[in-house]
């Protein structure tokens, strides 16, 4: 029998907890707990996906929750303040993200620094400058803004599909695509692999690396652009924190963190699950809303320990197989 | 014999850390007038230059245990959350038990985290990013599962004095500081173990050939890592008579890691400094005192912190270094 695949127990204990919390509160399974629980989470999911193809690639990326911060503040003072019509303030941030993720990505490369501080300066530099443009929240309140909250696929069941779930399905599955079925993706899992080996390869690791930083810094404006309809206001102090959470449900999710393995579906379960505990904390009532924090530390804990179970497994079995004595 | 000398202290460690402490120091008094003015008031010293010494205390704890962990190439994102808990326990504990049962818990406490971290590195061979960041996700929860959600404050004399009284004129918080870095310097540089540390940092496998034992040298540097940050956890709540779960610490771990980088050490391993990662601090603490007594935002804080992360990041840069080198002989 083949060992189970790691997004296979994410998806297990997704539906175990589903059913778990249906058995407890009937109402749970319903397509409204459904659909709220994607709309609740459908910035998570998009900034999740783009933190997948870093983790993968071997890096991590510690400024998107800033940059969903500096999308806000910025989406809301352009369109409220300036007058900008709201498509072409999405354009600017996109832009603007998009050169942001590209230069931490180049000073990566260029100069051999490890992600992690890297990507801490950005986050400093972020949400400096989001309190520099404003301290104060700026409620959004151009057309656009009430159309999209309006905007709804109605499920059977009384389930409200919402505009902002349906673009981060799209994200997802757009992810899914990039990651799995295109060159870009194979050279992601390359990159996580080996570095040295991918660029003896032929792979152009230097543009490789500043793309794949830009497309999380793009899909976390995205995700600030979606934060923004969903609370329909900029503010800087917003989505403090996330970049844990988006860790948090990429590795929940079955990708390892030392890069080389994982998928985006499995992220979009590592999102759910932490929605999953916030729903059952709020049908419970009783719960106060940090038991989310220690069954997420939990939950990563059980999720890393078996990876490094995996990877020990595969270790041990490797020589044999080839017949050489282990050292 | 002149020139031999300027050459030595052109060459010697911690120059640049301390020339810009002394800069951006200079930049206080030059903004604030009464920066270095200190006076005497209920036997303790009051001034702008203590109040930054007795800010930095909990910062320069953290760093204290987190220029170790960085040493043997590892990094502690755990110890905001671990002052959180300290805290919290010490908070909850001053009133009923007195003040050595509340330390010794909170102490133990960040014991225990500091195992657990160091369990899962040195054990189990976890990253170090990923093994503590479990702590830091769920320690906060942790922490506030202890206040049960609230602030919890005290009004137990000696633990506030812990955070607000004075010895010989000198904050408390100051003096735990320097004692911590004396019992730290003496225990790592006083014996070999910082040369074992520096080893495991620089090459864990060759060190493992050479007879040391690296498993030990990681569990060690995390516990006391744990153990200073809660000490640090300790003091933050004796400063403001009280635990905040949910603030306690905040970023601190970012604080800290950047005071250990500005200070030299590097974050590949293999060579550490007590001393300048403690005048790492002191910058940030100066820093960010500067700002306030200009009377530009605080917002200002952040950006100044993220330009001056890439300018030590790129002077520490390999890349970078060799540059230096090139331009050095080309200018000889």
């Amino acid at each position: 029998m083949r060992r189970l695949p790691p997004v296979a127990i994410t998806a297990i204990v997704f539906v175990v907890g589903f059913a778990l919390c249906t058995a407890q509160f009937p109402n749970f399974a319903s397509t409204r707990v459904a659909a709220n629980l994607l709309t609740d989470n459908a910035f998570l999911g998009i900034v999740a996906t783009g933190m997948t193809f870093v983790i993968i690639s071997g890096g991590i990326d510690l400024s998107v929750g800033s940059v969903i911060g500096f999308t806000t503040v910025f989406v809301a003072l352009a369109i409220e303040r300036l007058g900008v019509p709201p498509l072409v303030a999405f354009a600017a941030i996109l832009m603007l993200c998009a050169a942001f993720g590209a230069a931490m990505g180049a000073i990566i490369h260029v100069f051999d620094m490890p992600p992690f501080i890297v990507t801490l300066a950005g986050m400093f530099l972020a949400r400096g400058a989001s309190f520099l443009m404003s301290t104060e929240s700026t409620p959004i309140s151009a057309p656009l803004y009430s159309t999209v909250s309006d905007f709804a696929l109605r499920l059977p069941g009384g389930g409200r599909l919402t505009a902002i779930a349906l673009i981060m399905l799209a994200v997802v599955a757009a992810g899914a695509v990039l990651l799995h079925f295109t060159r870009f993706g194979a050279n992601v899992y390359a990159l996580g692999g080996s570095r040295a080996t991918t660029a003896l390869m032929g792979i152009p690791v230097g543009s490789m690396t500043v793309r794949i930083y830009m497309l999380s810094s793009v899909l976390a404006g995205l995700a600030g652009i979606v934060f923004s309809f969903y609370t329909a206001a900029g503010y800087s102090l917003s989505a403090v924190g996330v970049e844990l959470d988006s860790i948090a449900a990429v590795v929940i999710g079955g990708t390892l963190l030392t890069g080389g393995q994982g998928s985006v579906v499995g992220t979009l379960l590592g999102v759910l699950i932490q929605g999953l505990i916030q729903t059952y904390i709020n049908f419970d009532g009783t719960l106060s809303s940090w038991w989310t924090k220690i069954v997420t530390g939990i939950l990563l804990f059980a999720f890393i320990a078996l990876q490094q179970a995996m990877i020990g497994i595969a270790r041990r079995a490797g020589p044999r197989k080839a017949g050489v004595l282990k050292s | 014999m002149m020139p031999s000398m300027m050459q030595r202290l052109l060459q010697s460690r911690g120059l640049a850390q301390i020339v810009a402490l002394l800069v951006i120091l200079a930049i206080d008094r030059a903004v604030s007038p009464q920066f270095f003015d200190l006076r005497m008031q209920d036997g303790r010293l009051f001034g702008s230059l203590i109040d930054v010494l007795n800010r930095v205390a909990p910062v320069a704890l953290l760093a204290l245990g987190m220029v170790l962990v960085i040493a043997t190439r590892g990094i502690d994102l755990s110890v905001g959350a671990v002052m959180a808990i300290a805290g919290a326990i010490a908070a909850s504990l001053a009133d009923a038990h007195g003040l050595p049962l509340a330390l010794a818990a909170a102490l133990g406490a960040g014991l225990l985290c500091g195992l657990w971290n160091g369990f899962l590195v040195a054990v189990l061979g976890i990253q170090p990013i990923v093994a503590t960041l479990i702590l830091m996700v769920a320690g906060r929860g942790v922490a506030q599962l202890i206040t049960e959600g609230r602030i919890v404050t005290f009004t137990a004399p000696d633990l506030v004095w812990l955070g607000n009284g004075a010895v010989l004129g000198v904050p408390t918080p100051v003096v735990v500081v320097l004692g911590m870095l004396v019992v730290t310097g003496a225990v790592v540089r006083g014996s070999a173990l910082g040369l074992l540390i520096e080893a495991t940092g620089g090459n864990a496998r060759a060190s493992e050939l050479a007879g040391i034992g690296t498993r030990t040298m990681i569990l060690a540097v995390y516990v006391w890592c744990g153990l200073c940050a809660a000490l640090g956890g300790v003091i933050a709540a004796a400063d403001i008579m009280g635990a905040d779960a949910n603030n306690a610490g905040l970023w601190l771990e970012l604080d800290a890691i950047l005071a250990v980088v500005i200070g030299g050490t590097s974050l590949f391993g293999g060579r550490f400094s007590l001393v300048l990662a403690m005048v790492g601090a002191l910058i940030i603490q100066a820093m960010n005192t500067g700002i306030l007594l200009s009377g530009y935002p605080p917002e200002f804080n952040l950006l100044v912190k993220a330009a001056v992360v890439l300018i030590v990041l790129l002077l520490q840069s390999p890349r970078f270094a060799n540059a230096g080198a090139v331009l050095g002989r080309a200018r000889q």
